[in-house]
């Protein structure tokens, strides 16, 4: 099999940056947004987790349309931004950076949320009472009691991140180094009957994407085997 | 120290409306049915509900007006649970240090040694959670309370996930540690033997209301009593046990009086409670001749209560004023005359040391 082009690692290295920083972004937002929402059986808490499980729905283009439109040069968010002395999102890593964010999101939320319900309120109460603060509750309690869940949230994010396509077609095209991913690149090779490179790249995905899968289903048995 | 709590929550059918001011010292119970309050209340006072429009201090601490909420962790109370409430992913002794270590120095009062000692599980601290039988984890998870020198403890039915067996085991852990430790407790229980045993303050809720609070005498004195609705009207004599005889027996002596005790032989000497059941209880009006039952105080009838069901309950003193109530059929009460203030023989059928 003939050695990968330089395009290629550009494309491998910016999708592994994209898929790093998403799942850093995601887990931060999702833990204090699932603790939120495993805590309540509110009308606001059911409204949320299905804004959350939206993209999970929707065709990837819808979400990739709305996203131009909000974020491109005459979208509110685009223009505040260039109102405040920085340019708008679209056809930008920053931009299909927000994208992946909201399109991964329901894969950090949901097994956060799960672990986190699962775990119930008892023992983070017990930590309140012995005089631990609500960091040291997350460090001490949380976070050794739930980390088959986060295991779980990040190695999802990052692998389906790795798979987005349309959203990031719609949003930011396909410029090389900037927005140009795996999937879009194999999508041109294809387009341009280059079958060889499409296929070599196809392969590296394909392994990537077991390897994950496998990673998540052998933590998800350890972790219920070894629930107290 | 007095503990002051004004709480109005109303949740779906549910409403807890309390404005009090409980004395503290030993042990205080929260006694009623499920559903009544008890817990809510115990929420209240640790600060893991945050209502509007509650107040609640202890001594000069605010710990919750207006604005002003101490959360939890700086609240310095201990809280134990029914069960599960031990950290499964630490050993026993890093659950033991969990709170003690996030003590300030200054603060602390009780120590690994002692602590362990008092609830004899200096033998299990290397162990896993999942290794320990239902009594240990609640001896555990007191320890654990114990060792960040609480303000207050709070104990949230600490006996009810347990069996008979384990429940005996603990109890004598709980009033140890309730005259030991120096802390005072508030307690929750569905269990009229729980609270005779260990209160010396009864906080009698309904409905979500607090409906009076008595000392434990108060509120075994009283016929109507809720602490009576399971097993009939008992009485409770505090006194001494003392080591046991030549005849194999141990004997409970209070200033007035001396009982007999069979069994009992893993009570440590000491004081000790007697929980005695009025139905367990007769009256003669003469001193009683050779007969099987060892038990024969000379009491003073202090009041007849009114017939209910063809019995009557006899409120008695003993000689230093402690209640012993019996319950006579009301027959028996007419034709041997019985009044307030005869002098008559109390037969106790069976005592129990409550343990």
């Amino acid at each position: 099999m003939p050695a990968l082009s330089p395009a290629d690692w550009q494309a491998i290295e910016l999708t592994f940056r994209l898929c790093l920083y998403t799942t850093i972004i995601l887990l931060a937002l999702a833990t204090p947004l699932a603790w939120w929402l495993s805590s309540g059986h509110s009308r606001t808490r059911v409204a949320v987790q299905a804004v959350v499980a939206l993209p999970l729905v929707l065709p990837p283009t819808v979400l990739g349309f709305y996203l131009l439109v909000a974020l491109g040069p005459r979208g509110f968010v685009g223009q505040t931004l260039e109102h405040i002395g920085l340019t708008h999102l679209a056809f930008s890593f920053e931009g299909i950076l927000v994208a992946s964010v909201l399109y991964s999101m329901p894969f950090a939320v949901q097994p956060l949320n799960e672990a986190f319900t699962q775990l119930g309120r008892r023992h983070v109460e017990v930590a309140s009472a012995l005089g631990a603060g609500p960091l040291d509750r997350f460090f001490s309690v949380i976070l050794p009691l739930t980390r088959g869940g986060f295991v779980v949230a990040a190695t999802l994010t990052f692998a389906h991140t790795l798979g987005e396509f349309g959203v990031i077609l719609m949003l930011g095209g396909s410029i090389p180094g900037e927005t140009k991913v795996l999937s879009v690149l194999i999508y041109d090779h294809a387009e341009a009957m280059n079958y060889d490179a499409a296929h070599r790249l196809s392969l590296v995905l394909l392994a990537f994407a077991f390897i994950t899968l496998f990673i998540v289903y052998s933590v998800n048995r350890r972790f219920r085997a070894t629930q107290p | 120290m007095t503990l002051q709590v004004r709480a109005h929550w109303r949740r779906d059918a549910f409403e807890l409306d309390v404005d009090c001011r409980l004395p503290l010292e030993g042990v205080t119970a929260l006694f009623g049915r499920s559903g009544c309050g008890k817990t809510s209340l115990l929420r209240v006072i640790a600060g893991l509900e945050r209502l509007r429009g509650v107040e609640v201090r202890l001594g000069d601490l605010v710990w919750q007006h207006d604005r002003q909420f101490v959360p939890l962790h700086r609240r310095r109370i201990g809280l134990v649970f029914q069960e599960h409430s031990l950290l499964p992913h630490l050993s026993v002794r890093d659950n033991l240090l969990y709170g003690y270590t996030r003590t300030p120095a200054a603060e602390r009062r009780l120590h690994l040694d002692e602590v362990a000692a008092m609830l004899g599980i200096e033998g299990l601290l290397t162990r896993a959670i999942d290794q320990l039988s239902g009594g240990q984890r609640q001896r555990v998870s007191l320890g654990r309370a114990l060792l960040t020198s609480p303000r207050l403890l709070l104990l949230d039915e600490p006996l009810s996930a347990l069996d008979t067996q384990t429940k005996r085991e603990i109890m004598p852990f709980l009033s140890r540690l309730a005259s030991e430790a120096g802390v005072p407790i508030i307690m929750i229980s569905h269990a009229p033997d729980e609270v005779e045993r260990l209160a010396d303050r009864v906080v009698f809720m309904r409905e979500g209301r607090i409906e009076r609070i008595e000392t434990l005498r108060e509120a075994l004195a009283r016929p109507d009593s809720p602490l009576f609705d399971e097993d009939g009207p008992a009485s409770v004599l505090e006194g001494t046990l003392q080591a046991p005889a030549d005849n194999g027996l141990r004997p409970f002596v209070t200033p007035a009086a001396r009982l007999w005790l069979v069994g009992a032989a893993h009570r440590p000497a000491g004081h000790a409670r007697l929980r005695i059941l009025a139905r367990d209880v007769a009256l003669a009006l003469d001193p009683p001749g050779r007969m099987s039952v060892l038990n024969q105080l000379p009491v003073t009838i202090v009041r007849i209560d009114p017939p209910a069901d063809g019995r009557v309950t006899v409120a008695c003193a003993l000689g230093d004023g402690q209640a012993l109530l019996a319950q006579i059929t009301a027959w028996s009460a007419q034709t041997l005359a019985l009044a307030p203030g005869a002098q008559v023989f109390a037969l106790i059928k069976s005592v129990a040391l409550i343990d």
